[in-house]
């Protein structure tokens, strides 16, 4: 780390740890591939933005797509609409997203909890015995908040029962958080919009690498 | 000894000033409300509505993309078979 601090001298904004694994990530990602989104990373959620989380996800998910085509294709369906098959492939984006989260957030533990049906259901509660393959650590929401004095938004007290409405909505769209309080809506929809920008890029720059082989004639 | 302090703090629940930091947060993870981040103040409602129209996106993006895998996966296992037949016709 060290190294990196002077490896880079270009004056850094804000001067904590982050702040190198971001001046890392920038570089790294001037030089690399087409996937690279304007990323002003944020300081409080680095780890959807690394490269390493990309990687990760990206094999997770070329692992789930082999399985998603082997066993569409053994299947008698003789005609399988591209809806079907489309869902099947977001369905199995959107589980190895959630595998990638490693289980601290209530969407990627509510995801994999409709996966494995109705069975666990009432386990839904943080209570850690039903993901299979995670042994993390259940933190919902911690809100560690650094106390930032200057304030872009605010609530006045008329506002406040729109606020809530809108949060609510807000939680019918991110998976597993209908029924929260407001500040865990809100720190799961940061965390989620985060995972799923990456799971954008990604299957972006999957749909990329398969139609360049596709359209290119394979040299004999 | 603090920690009854500590402990009625957290336990009394949701104050204005976390969940104002928490749509900060959000706030710059929206697209285009982060380029605009003047000082003056963008309404909390605002915010969260943008959210929930980025998420949309995001989500049909997802869907649109997964179609167009499914085709392309699809598309390269014929391919491939048929390539592999031709090969073992020749």
């Amino acid at each position: 780390m060290a190294s990196l601090i002077s490896d880079n001298e270009q004056p850094s904004m804000t001067i904590n740890p982050n702040s190198t694994a971001h001046v890392r990530k920038k570089k790294r990602f001037s030089s690399s591939s087409p996937s690279s989104s304007a990323s002003i990373s944020t300081e409080s959620h680095p780890r959807w933005r690394s490269e390493k989380q990309h990687r990760i996800y990206s094999a997770k998910l070329i692992q789930a797509l082999k399985q998603v085509r082997l066993s569409s294709s053994s299947s008698v369906t003789s005609s399988p609409t591209t809806h079907t098959r489309g869902k099947a492939v977001r369905e199995a984006a959107d589980r190895a997203l959630a595998v990638s989260a490693r289980g601290r957030t209530l969407w990627s533990r509510a995801i994999l909890a409709n996966r494995i049906k109705l069975k666990f259901r009432k386990h839904k509660r943080p209570r850690q015995t039903v993901i299979p393959a995670m042994t993390t650590v259940v933190t919902t929401g911690t809100s560690r908040n650094k106390k930032r004095r200057v304030s872009v938004v605010r609530l006045n007290k008329k506002s406040i029962p729109t606020v809530n409405r809108k949060v609510r909505v807000l939680g019918r769209l991110v998976p597993g958080c209908k029924k929260e309080s407001v500040p865990v809506i809100l720190e799961e929809a940061t965390d989620y919009i985060q995972a799923l920008e990456m799971q954008v890029r990604a299957m972006n720059s999957l749909v990329e690498l398969l139609s360049g082989s596709a359209s290119a004639p394979p040299p004999i | 000894m603090s920690g009854r302090r500590s402990r009625s703090r957290q336990s009394s629940g949701i104050s204005e000033d976390q969940i104002n930091d928490l749509i900060i947060k959000l706030q710059q993870l929206l697209p285009e409300l982060r380029n605009s981040r003047r000082s003056d103040k963008v309404s909390a409602s605002r915010v969260l509505q943008e959210t929930c129209n980025y998420i949309r996106n995001l989500h049909r993006e997802v869907d649109d993309l997964s179609e167009r895998l499914s085709e392309l996966l699809a598309n390269t296992d014929t391919a491939q078979a048929a390539l592999i037949r031709s090969l073992l016709t020749q």
